[in-house]
């Protein structure tokens, strides 16, 4: 209704190795904008960090903190350039709250940018997406939100093959951001 | 592209003396470094009637930390101000560390620097005051100048009348804190500056806080306290 819910696992891969297991993919672009990277280890550090600094910049620049929507085209325009020179291999979640209320974006590497209201990168997808169509309904407080959550989570960690992992769960409210306690797998 | 900052048979470089001449046309700004807290003011020119007075900027912020002020061409310094902003973003990305407030000087002389011995290009008209925090806490106070110098400073004025200013500086500075400092700039700015609240713009950046700028009755309860001593 008001707030915006991003959740990530906190799994690094090399291959066939978990390289760590307690890895925040929330990256904060600002006090209000939550940016969920999935994709190759470097580029998703690399393309977060950049976006993220050129929102500051225009901050100082401008004394005006960038609409949630603005942001998200920014970053669809960087990575879109980048498509034909050397692409970023990053698909994303960005999620924020400003003056015209919460909104979420699906961005992915080759540029694609849609304004949603649940949405998934990596294989969660193949899970959660028809939990949060059936589930998900305008205006559900930050409590209904937790707990359609919960359930994709649970879902993810008793079907999925590479599941029973640790979550990142933030949320951005019009007063600014806060991590909600990580859903460990041995509690889920 | 031929250089137009050349030497003179007498050593002189008179574009950037020149330079000089435009920042002394300049209105006043002043800064002084305060143990916990580092206060910049500005004599603000009258704006005209219907002229938004809020646009009409001489202190602005390069980064979370570090701000500065300048004396002469504003739009010279608009351009300076851009290069560094980008600049302290540029070092966060690469560094994953906010710049020194000591590179970041370095850095808008190295640019300074730079204009006058470039082909086709004229130095910039002003002098800044950068202030900020490092990371260690420690508040800093530097002075560029169109020649490229640069140097740290506990206190120091630059524009319109600075050498009054520097002067009274000189007499009056000792290590202050709080309050005492912010009386200290105003009460130098106000050598050389019409007395009163409208004429004069003071702001204050402390470590691990946005710039505060004083709105106008900050401004004159700072002046009604001077005036009360």
């Amino acid at each position: 209704k008001d707030y915006v819910l991003l959740i990530a696992d906190r799994k690094v891969a090399y291959s066939v190795v978990a390289l760590k297991s307690d890895h925040d993919k929330i990256m904060h672009l600002d006090a209000s904008k939550l940016f969920a990277i999935a994709g190759e280890g470097g580029d998703a550090v690399q393309f977060s960090e950049y976006v993220q600094k050129n929102l500051h910049l225009y901050n100082l620049k401008t004394g005006l903190p960038l609409s949630t929507k603005a942001a998200a085209h920014f970053t669809r325009n960087e990575l879109a350039t980048a498509l034909r020179k050397g692409p970023f291999q990053v698909n994303a979640l960005l999620g924020g709250v400003d003056h015209s209320g919460p909104s979420l974006y699906h961005l992915d590497y080759l540029g694609t940018l849609h304004k949603v209201n649940f949405g998934a990168q990596g294989y969660g997808g193949y899970f959660c997406y028809s939990i949060l169509d059936r589930l998900w309904k305008p205006d559900m407080s930050l409590d209904e939100g937790v707990a359609l959550m919960n359930t994709c989570i649970k879902e993810i960690n008793s079907r999925f093959l590479v599941g029973g992992a640790d979550f990142t769960i933030k949320v951005v409210t019009a007063e600014g951001i806060r991590v909600l306690d990580p859903v460990l797998a041995s509690s889920a | 592209d031929r250089a137009i900052t050349v030497f003179s048979p007498d050593g002189h470089l008179f574009q950037v003396e020149y330079a000089l001449e435009a920042v002394r046309k300049g209105t006043t700004a002043v800064g002084v470094r305060g143990t916990d807290l580092i206060v910049l003011g500005v004599e603000k020119k009258s704006t005209a009637k219907l002229q938004e007075e809020r646009t009409v900027r001489k202190i602005h912020v390069l980064d979370d930390h570090c701000c500065l002020a300048f004396a002469g061409l504003t739009a010279d310094a608009r351009v300076l101000i851009n290069k560094a902003r980008i600049e302290c973003q540029s070092y966060k990305l690469t560094m994953e560390d906010r710049v020194s407030i000591e590179y970041i000087t370095r850095y808008i002389a190295g640019v300074q620097q730079k204009y006058t011995q470039s082909g086709g290009v004229r130095p910039f008209g002003i002098s800044t005051l950068i202030v900020g925090f490092d990371a260690d806490g420690t508040p800093r106070l530097y002075q560029t100048d169109p020649a490229g110098t640069y140097s740290a400073w506990k206190a120091n004025a630059t524009g319109r009348n600075s050498k009054t200013v520097r002067e009274f500086l000189e007499k009056n500075y000792t290590e202050t804190s709080g309050d005492e400092t912010v009386k200290l700039a105003v009460r130098a700015l106000l050598e050389v500056v019409e007395s009163g609240g409208r004429n004069v713009e003071i702001a204050v950046l402390r470590a691990g806080q946005p710039l505060q700028i004083y709105d106008e009755k900050q401004v004159e309860a700072v002046v009604s306290a001077i005036e009360a001593e």
